[in-house]
């Protein structure tokens, strides 16, 4: 037993790495956040919709049970149910502790929380801040942060970087190595455990969603050291963006939650202004395939569609690859209320106000479901034992992931306003367990001989020395962009094997002129081009973990589309008919008669699909390459069958 | 945006004041970019990172700045564009006249290049106890019933991104001085109207009231003009200002 503070390390300050700082701290723990940048400034405040939890403020029959459901549901049940069904199951708490917190909840008449619709739900779930509830949460969570500094039990290294785990002779993390973004000294830091919460890798495809720090290089180098990276190819394209050279910046589900409604002319060679085209020559193709779910089926689906419409049905608003999304039906005062943030960044970025005009969007890369394999603690009633050392820890023993950078919560495809939640539900969850692994340590950090942290110390140092003489013809940033181009072209909406090998190939390419790069900066001061070579070695790996991952995968399974292997579910099946076929298979060999044969068949190939594919994709790092297994999914809760939005 | 772009072959000139360490001293250098339609600042820049050579044909190491979400809600990358404090990522070209210059912030201490240290207005947020005093994050219910016109004025006041535009145009706020500025008192503000951070108020206001405090503004009033979240700043000022009168009656018969 410790005669001292339990200390980690948490690298990232977004809402898991904050909301994890804060418990820690709360549980009498010592704590250091690492971040690239100063706390407030993350990613997660890019988030803009909401947060969902199933408080039925509405009086429509919401239930935890629903959401996790529909959770699941919405990643095609490749995710593992117990952990999804705690989490729908803390929703609640968590959104009244955020408003405890201060947090600017929209609210109703009476003065109780508002709730919203979000795609891949019929409930109004979905808990909002104007249209800046990412950035409302992350500032509530760093005030709480700030207090836990200012009375001493936190600690925070701002203009830091991650490089590596401290790895002792059994392979058990017993600390960090740091990188000051300032002075450039690289130095290590002892913990009884660290956790890497560290955010999504949008920006292996260069232009996305994703804010500049999200290169996915903390989980990489996890993933070099030895920790097993999950589902890598499973990557969410958001319906809605507005096209950009240096960024495709998000126009939130939540306007579609409020109304909004996606179209295109029904003429192809329409060019008269949206506004004067009338109802019956505009294709609402979203609301005419899915009468139930319209505008709001989940982000897989509408970005399929999205794309069907530009690029085979070549209806894109005047021939460029765009959609409308329309909120010019809504009032002003309304529009500014409940999504002021979204349509000032509208305006700003486009020089047209949606209140007026609609607005011109298309699908953009926007989150990782996949991410470090973590592990979890089941208890006997279906959900998660908190107490569990097991709980967010990667296969490294003492590294443990949370929030986009691990992969538990979305399986396929994630829902809207869901990314908020498991973020701060991962970082609140884990704190108990952690405290318990550091107690069940035989060893503790302070009996590590400090050879181990010296020698991984020398490692880092002499690599970012090497880094530093590089002087090849290549300059860094623009085999980025170029590393984004193949990624862009042959790993985003429709994939296709063939397209997949040629990515592998043109990434391999990448790879061998990433020898021959220039390092355009060697001062010692505030010197950002080390680095960003660093994360750009780290970024080929992903993408290579990406493309595998997508290659391998021969099925359509939310996110991962690829046509060959469409299943065609029947026009007039019914998802419960698949619940009928498996009971009856209990009892022999299913009668012709009990089904219509098309129906019977596409059953038989969905079940034998299941069999293969209902899988958990596991890569690790073997003579450079990720070598890809599969795992079992835990789907001990609810039967997975054929999802459907119509 | 997203109309569909005319080809132009011409370039941008930007020039950009730099240095390379805190203590020594700034240099211009002058570079060329691309036109490219709806190009913002911090594309310029990254252009200049993928091509680093000045317009006289100099290879110099890439610009250094702070950025990072791009669209305006982390505020991160303030900087002066053509003398106007402002965030880049909102910056368009043509909307710039030309040549377009980029300069740091000079109310705070420069890092390096564009990249100042605003460690100072985090430091405030200390000083004022910018958050609510919540008994633990366990689960003990729902939050405080509140009217959605006073959670409404709060979120305006709550989108402060801690950029420091208001106190980079602020003639009271100088790098040798200790006042606080507009972005605290709006914090100070931000808590004091809700139901449990007002149980702190008296702390807040305490914290406003010396040396650096309300009573230095100069109603400037510039500070208001140059945020980019449109926050009420002026307001809160004067709102700040009345609650520390009340206080200072009070403190005077209780302290």
């Amino acid at each position: 037993m410790m005669n001292r503070k339990k200390k980690i390390v948490i690298i990232g300050g977004g809402l898991a790495g904050l909301a994890l700082a804060m418990k820690f701290c709360e549980r009498n723990g010592e704590v250091t956040v690492v971040s690239y940048q100063s706390l407030k400034r993350s990613h997660s405040v890019c988030a803009q919709g909401g947060i969902n939890a199933a408080i039925d403020a509405k009086n429509e029959g919401d239930t935890p049970e629903k959401h996790f459901y529909d959770t699941i549901k919405g990643g095609d049940f490749l995710a593992h149910q117990p952990l999804v069904r705690d989490m729908c199951y803390q929703a609640p708490a968590i959104i009244h502790l955020m408003d405890r917190m201060g947090v600017a909840f929209n609210r109703t008449g009476e003065g109780h929380l508002d709730f919203r619709r979000f795609g891949g739900t019929l409930y109004n779930r979905t808990a909002f801040a104007g249209a800046t509830t990412g950035q409302q949460l992350v500032y509530a969570l760093d005030e709480q942060v700030r207090r836990h500094v200012h009375d001493g039990s936190a600690k925070t290294l701002e203009w830091h970087e991650y490089l590596g785990a401290v790895l002792d002779s059994e392979g058990i993390c017993r600390g960090a190595v740091i990188h000051d973004l300032r002075t450039d000294e690289i130095y290590t830091l002892q913990a009884d455990a660290v956790v890497l919460a560290t955010g999504g890798p949008g920006q292996v495809y260069a232009r996305s969603t994703n804010s500049v720090v999200n290169t996915g290089a903390a989980a990489t180098t996890a993933y070099l050291q030895g920790a097993k990276y999950a589902n890598g190819e499973f990557i969410q394209i958001h319906p809605t963006a507005i096209p950009g050279q240096d960024k495709l910046r998000l126009m939130s589900e939540s306007a579609r939650g409020e109304g909004g409604r996606i179209w295109v002319p029904r003429n192809a060679s329409d060019q008269r202004d949206p506004k004067k085209i009338p109802e019956s020559e505009r294709y609402y193709f979203l609301e005419e395939k899915y009468p139930l779910f319209k505008n709001l089926v989940p982000r897989d689906v509408a970005s399929r569609e999205i794309y069907d419409i530009v690029y085979n049905k070549n209806l894109g608003v005047s021939g460029d690859p765009m959609v409308y999304l329309d909120l010019t039906h809504k009032s002003r005062e309304f529009l500014d209320n409940r999504l002021g943030g979204i349509m000032d960044i509208y305006t700003k970025f486009t020089g047209v106000d949606p209140r007026e005009t609609p607005m011109k969007i298309f699908p953009a890369v926007h989150y990782s479901m996949g991410g470090l394999w973590t592990d979890y603690g089941p208890d006997s009633d279906g959900l998660i034992d908190h107490g569990s050392p097991r709980n967010q820890m990667t296969s490294i023993q003492g590294l443990f992931a949370a929030g986009e950078a691990d992969y538990q919560y979305h399986g396929a495809n994630r829902l809207g306003a869901n990314s908020l939640l498991s973020c701060i539900y991962t970082g609140l969850m884990m704190a108990r367990g952690i405290m318990n692994y550091t107690d069940s340590l035989e060893k503790s950090v302070d009996d590590i001989p400090s050879t181990v942290f010296d020698d991984t110390r020398s490692h880092w140092k002499n690599k970012f020395d090497d880094i530093k003489k590089m002087n090849g013809s290549e300059n860094p940033y623009k085999l980025h962009h170029e590393l984004g181009d193949i990624m862009l072209a042959n790993v985003l909406i429709v994939r296709d094997n063939k397209s997949l090998e040629k990515a592998s190939h043109e990434i391999q390419d990448i790879e061998t002129r990433f020898k021959d790069v220039k390092c355009l900066d060697t001062h010692d001061w505030a010197n950002p081009s080390p680095s960003f070579i660093n994360q750009l070695y780290c970024m080929i790996h992903l993408s290579k973990i990406i493309t595998k991952g997508a290659l391998m995968r021969d099925e359509f399974r939310g996110s991962h589309y690829k046509p060959e292997f469409d299943m065609n579910q029947p026009k007039d099946f019914d998802p419960h008919e698949y619940i009928d076929y498996l009971e009856q298979k209990q009892y022999g060999e299913v009668s012709m008669e009990k089904f219509p044969a098309d129906h019977l068949d596409y059953m038989k190939r969905f079940e034998a699909n299941n069999e293969k594919w209902l899988k958990t994709t596991v890569a690790q790092y073997k003579d450079n390459q990720p070598e890809i297994t599969y795992e079992e999914v835990n789907t001990s809760l609810v039967t997975p069958r054929p999802r459907k939005y119509d | 945006m997203i109309e569909k772009p005319a080809m132009t072959e011409k370039n941008i000139i930007i020039k950009i004041k730099r240095q390379d360490k805190p203590a020594s001293s700034a240099y211009w250098q002058t570079f060329e970019v691309p036109h490219r339609p709806f190009a913002n600042i911090i594309s310029c820049l990254m252009e200049i990172q993928k091509s680093p050579t000045t317009g006289n044909g100099e290879t110099v190491s890439p610009v250094t700045w702070d950025s990072n979400c791009l669209e305006e809600v982390c505020g991160s990358c303030t900087m002066l564009i053509n003398g106007q404090v402002r965030q880049a990522c909102t910056a368009l070209v043509d909307n710039l006249t030309t040549p377009i210059t980029l300069e740091p912030m000079s109310k705070f201490p420069v890092v390096r290049d564009l990249q100042v240290d605003r460690e100072r207005m985090f430091k405030n947020l200390k000083k004022v106890k910018a958050w609510i005093d919540i008994d633990g994050s366990h689960d003990i219910g729902e939050g405080p019933i509140m009217q959605d016109q006073d959670r409404a004025k709060r979120y305006i006041m709550s989108e402060c991104m801690t950029c420091g535009c208001c106190l980079e145009a602020c003639p009271q706020f100088t790098m040798d001085n200790s006042f606080l500025g507009a972005a605290t008192f709006n914090q100070v503000r931000l808590f004091n109207l809700h139901p449990t951070g007002e149980m702190k108020k008296e702390e807040r206001l305490d914290a406003v009231m010396g040396e650096g405090g309300i009573t230095d503004c100069g109603n400037a009033q510039v500070c208001v003009e140059v945020c980019p979240k449109n926050i009420p700043l002026t307001e809160s000022i004067a709102d700040i200002g009345r609650q520390t009168t009340w206080q200072a009656i009070k403190n005077l018969f209780t302290k």
